[in-house]
């Protein structure tokens, strides 16, 4: 038989507000456990919530750019007793959610729906300590409650997708609107983005959904896919088998490369919603949601739409990949800059698609100016294309620098149109067989020359420049 | 003890001219607490130092020519669900062992500004679950005008300490009735504001969407002054309403010529003989004083209790299920955490606070939420919908506070269902988040005290205190000074 996946995502989304969802403590990643809490997100008795309404404006800058209606919303408590929950309930938007019944579009055209997306706060986090740290076996657990309150955003996917490379694509393509739309740093090593993938089978060409299994865990792109491929083909072994799927919740092991029953939480909690009743309902006005509306930048989809217009209709293939990158990695203004300087489309996003995506966080640090000048120089043969590359390490390691500055000290400067001449003609004298097999047709001793000159010049010389003097000194 | 017969009023004129110092003030109600306070044992913890220190910080301000506040040394009981910062607040429960709040609740703080003086932790219900005080972990209060007989709760500490004339006002808080019924079983006034009015940051959660705190105090005059103090926005609270509380201090005496009365016979109706007739005299004494009063039905009325008794435990079910033992209070230690959160609940709860967690518990449960707590929900608007036509031809309602004088100690302890029948007359104005105040109106057969409900619509609290007046200054007998 041959089976269809289903899947269905649910991602968790930490708002980058600078303070948490319900308290003015600072929302921040990686301080000293404990430093950042305060009575209310450690659910001191008496203490009381209060929303932050910069959280629900980037809840709504997300709801928006899903396509999503936002909507009279309002607070639930979810009732459940672990350590890490200060208050030993979640507040969470429960029947009300701010954002519904959006989609979310795939760079090949394809649309996912998108439930629902609403507002909730994290709990603290634990650390189980003794004999590996696992569960079951710790000797005692610390929490940490800094992250407790910190405001999150949880999108519920329709069960759309049919394959994990379309998972895949789908979590890509929302991390990059998540980060477009500032609500997010969008990153998964820090659990800024944490995604739970549902996953089932059916009969190809049936409509009726199979038994589904929840995967938590998913810290990559890459585990996302592997878990998927990993569950799929777990449950169409027992299917084939004549066994059923259980429906549970299940652990990634990225190491074992494989899913696993979670620590039965199979208790059938019950988590007894009910409003919140220290929270007001929220209502964001029209003008509210407008003002959300226009303050947003353009979505991934719209830059890359713009990225690719600059290459008329010849952007394709590799650079289809590379203009996916920039956007994602939120360079293509710096391309567009550079472009509007003068500078080729294609190196300008070759050296942001390649090089500057290679340094991380640190490339996008760079000054627009400092990356415009580094590929107008280039472009204009001021640097070769290593020597370019080498310059750009050096601008975005400090990028104070100017970069013309950082090409002199690098001893780059370019040789004038006199100098290099010069140069060529004196290793033309040093050489006369070589230059008599050149002007014969020997096309490739070109390249002898070229690199004759540039050791003569300590690599100053452009290789570009020297092979078009050659050129013009033999036609 | 000239200060026991002294009100608010008087007291903090006093103080802010310099006649008294807060310190003298302050020296003898600690002096009366102690000579007096094993008996009654109004209060959970006394702030001996911390009030002396309070007292002259008043005194240096009225040396300096500052206004030291409209409270200026004015002695205050503090219902022990009020934080206090580094002072422990218990809620009269094992559970909370041990806690020192890192903050002040913001009517402790509106009370220090105004210069009023924090005398003592007052005792409680557990959880201010209860109708007698009897719930408290630490042992029960006696009611000043008798000490065989509760002083009805859960806020009976701070009534107590009004009526026994330590403290001239007191806050409490009300979720069900627990200002107005110990106000009208100790004979002194006792009041709810609108939900919303007062801020509920720092007052120790039982059913968040009932509570709200109120004034004590033995006068009306003095419970408006108090009540003008606590009331207004505080950003803290998300409930609190957005827009200040207008001064209600300056017209309690501009009387009831005109106003439409309504003694409604739903809030009657079932109460005991002489506490009707209290009811009806007190209606006659308003109508008297130019009142248009008229008898007014409101059946919906009869399903608060029911309806009370699914909210308010739900939402208790919740707002308890941080005294885990995980970050404050009683810990007692099992192999596992869940096991160590069960032995800390176990041992750290009483037994009514256990049952209403349960029943709440159960009314939440999946398959049980519509029938329970959503229905619950639905005649909570119904209630609301009837007051709303009840208001429409009256401008105050008149009732019953309690439906009997001030019963004996244990009488009722082991009856459940009789000690939730206490708040009948009351529960209404929580579920519908109105004010009402017991005001006090004569005795009873037994010689204790009866108080009279006043009852208003949202934000009318300034009505009610200036019929409330009117009603006080007809009373057949004073009860204040009580146990002196």
């Amino acid at each position: 038989m041959t089976w269809e996946m289903v899947i269905g995502l649910e991602v968790h989304c930490e708002l980058a507000s600078a303070t948490k969802l319900f308290c003015g403590c600072r929302n921040a990643f990686g301080d000293e456990p404990n430093t950042n809490i305060c009575p209310i997100c450690l659910g001191l008795p008496g203490s009381l919530p209060v929303l932050n309404a910069q959280a629900v404006e980037l809840a709504m800058r997300i709801g928006t750019a899903l396509h999503c209606e936002i909507r009279p919303s309002s607070f639930a408590r979810k009732n459940y007793f672990y350590p890490d929950q200060a208050k030993d309930y979640q507040i969470s938007q429960y029947d009300e959610p701010l954002n519904a019944g959006g989609w979310l579009e795939l760079p090949d055209g394809f649309r996912v729906g998108v439930t629902r997306a609403h507002m909730e706060e994290d709990t603290g986090k634990l650390t189980h300590v003794g004999e590996g740290g696992r569960i079951n076996s710790a000797h005692h657990a610390l929490v940490d409650y800094n992250r407790s309150g910190v405001p999150l955003v949880e999108i519920v996917s329709e069960p759309d997708m049919r394959s994990s490379a379309q998972a895949r694509d789908y979590a890509a393509e929302l991390r990059g609107i998540l980060m477009a739309t500032g609500a997010s740093d969008g990153r998964m090593e820090e659990g800024s983005m944490r995604v739970d993938a549902n996953v089932s089978l059916r009969p190809a060409g049936t409509t009726a959904f199979g038994t589904r299994c929840e995967i938590k865990n998913l810290n990559s792109l890459r585990s996302l896919g592997r878990a998927i491929e990993y569950e799929a083909a777990r449950q169409m072994a027992l299917l084939e088998s004549g066994e059923r799927v259980d429906q549970e919740t299940r652990h990634w092991d990225e190491a074992a490369g494989r899913t696993e029953p979670m620590r039965s939480k199979e208790e059938a909690n019950d988590y007894r919603y009910f409003p919140e009743p220290d929270l007001v309902p929220l209502v964001p006005d029209a003008a509210w949601q407008e003002r959300v509306r226009a303050a947003m930048g353009p979505m991934p989809a719209d830059r890359r739409a713009a990225l690719s217009a600059l290459f008329g209709d010849t952007a394709l293939g590799a650079q289809a990949d590379q203009i996916r990158a920039v956007v994602d990695l939120g360079l293509d203004t710096m391309v567009e800059q550079a472009v509007g300087a003068g500078v080729p489309a294609a190196l300008a996003l070759a050296r942001a698609a390649n090089e500057l995506a290679a340094e991380g966080d640190r490339g996008r640090a760079l000054p627009i100016g400092s990356f415009v000048t580094l590929v107008e120089m280039e472009a204009k043969g001021e640097l070769s294309a290593t020597q370019a590359k080498a310059v750009l390490r050096a601008a975005v390691a400090d990028v104070e620098r100017d970069p013309r500055q950082l090409a002199r000290e690098m001893g780059f400067e370019a040789l004038g149109a006199d100098t290099l001449a010069t140069a060529v003609a004196d290793v033309i004298a040093a050489h006369p067989d070589e230059w008599a097999r050149y002007m014969s047709g020997e096309d490739k001793l070109a390249g002898y020359f070229i690199n004759e000159v540039m050791t003569a010049t300590a690599n100053k010389a452009n290789g570009k420049e020297v092979a078009a003097e050659l050129r013009r000194l033999r036609d | 003890m000239s200060d026991g017969t002294m009100g608010a009023v008087e007291l903090a004129a006093a103080v802010r001219s310099g006649a008294r110092s807060a310190r003298a003030v302050t020296e003898e109600a600690l002096a009366a607490v102690a000579a007096r306070d094993d008996e009654l044992h109004c209060f959970l913890r006394v702030l001996g130092d911390e009030a002396l220190e309070q007292a002259d910080a008043v005194d240096a301000a009225v040396a300096r020519g500052q206004d030291p506040g409209p409270l200026a040394g004015v002695p205050v009981g503090l219902k022990d669900n009020l934080c206090t910062r580094g002072i422990p607040t218990t809620c009269a429960s094992r559970i909370l062992d041990g806690w020192r709040p890192p903050y002040d609740a913001t009517v402790v703080r509106m009370l220090r500004q105004a210069g009023a003086i924090a005398v003592g932790k007052t005792n409680m219900d557990e959880f201010a679950m209860g109708s007698s005080t009897e719930n408290s972990a630490f042992g029960p209060t006696r009611n000043p005008h008798g000490r065989d007989r509760v002083p009805g709760g859960s806020s009976g500490g701070s009534a107590a300490a009004v009526a026994a004339g330590f403290t001239p006002i007191g806050l409490g808080s009300d979720t069900g009735g627990s200002i107005r019924q110990p106000a009208a079983l100790c004979g002194v006034v006792g009041m709810k504001p609108t939900y919303g009015r007062v801020s509920r940051y720092g007052l120790v959660a039982f059913a968040s969407s009932l509570d709200q705190i109120g004034p004590f105090a033995t006068t009306v005059e003095d419970a408006a002054l108090l009540f003008d103090v606590i009331a207004g926005h505080d950003p803290l609270d998300s409930t609190s309403l957005p827009y200040p509380s207008p001064p209600t201090f300056e017209s309690t005496g501009a009387g009831s010529e005109g106003v439409r009365v309504g003694v409604c016979t739903d809030l009657i109706d079932g109460c005991a003989p002489d506490v009707v007739a209290r009811v009806r005299e007190a209606a006659d004494a308003l109508s008297a004083a130019g009142a248009k009063v008229e008898e007014i039905r409101i059946p919906e009325l009869a399903y608060g209790l029911s309806a009370y008794y699914l909210i308010a435990p739900a939402e208790a079910s919740s707002n308890l299920a941080r005294y885990d033992g995980v970050r404050y209070g009683l810990r007692v230690d099992a192999e596992d955490a869940a096991a160590m959160n069960t032995a800390t609940r176990t041992a750290g709860f009483g037994a009514e606070v256990k049952r209403r967690i349960m029943l709440g518990t159960y009314a939440l449960s999946a398959g049980y939420y519509d029938a329970y707590y959503a229905q619950a929900q639905r005649v909570r608007t119904l209630v609301l919908e009837a007051f709303a036509r009840a208001y429409a031809s009256c401008d105050v309602l008149l009732g019953a506070t309690a439906p009997t004088t001030a019963f004996a100690l244990g009488e009722k302890v082991d009856d459940p269902m009789a000690m939730y029948m206490n708040d009948v007359c009351t529960i209404p104005s929580n579920l519908a988040g109105h004010p009402a105040l017991s005001v006090p109106f004569g005795t009873g057969g037994d010689g204790l005290p009866i108080g009279v409900q006043v009852l208003a619509p949202a934000l009318a609290e300034g009505l009610l205190f200036q019929v409330a007046r009117v009603v006080e200054a007809a009373a057949p007998s004073p009860t204040r000074g009580a146990g002196q």
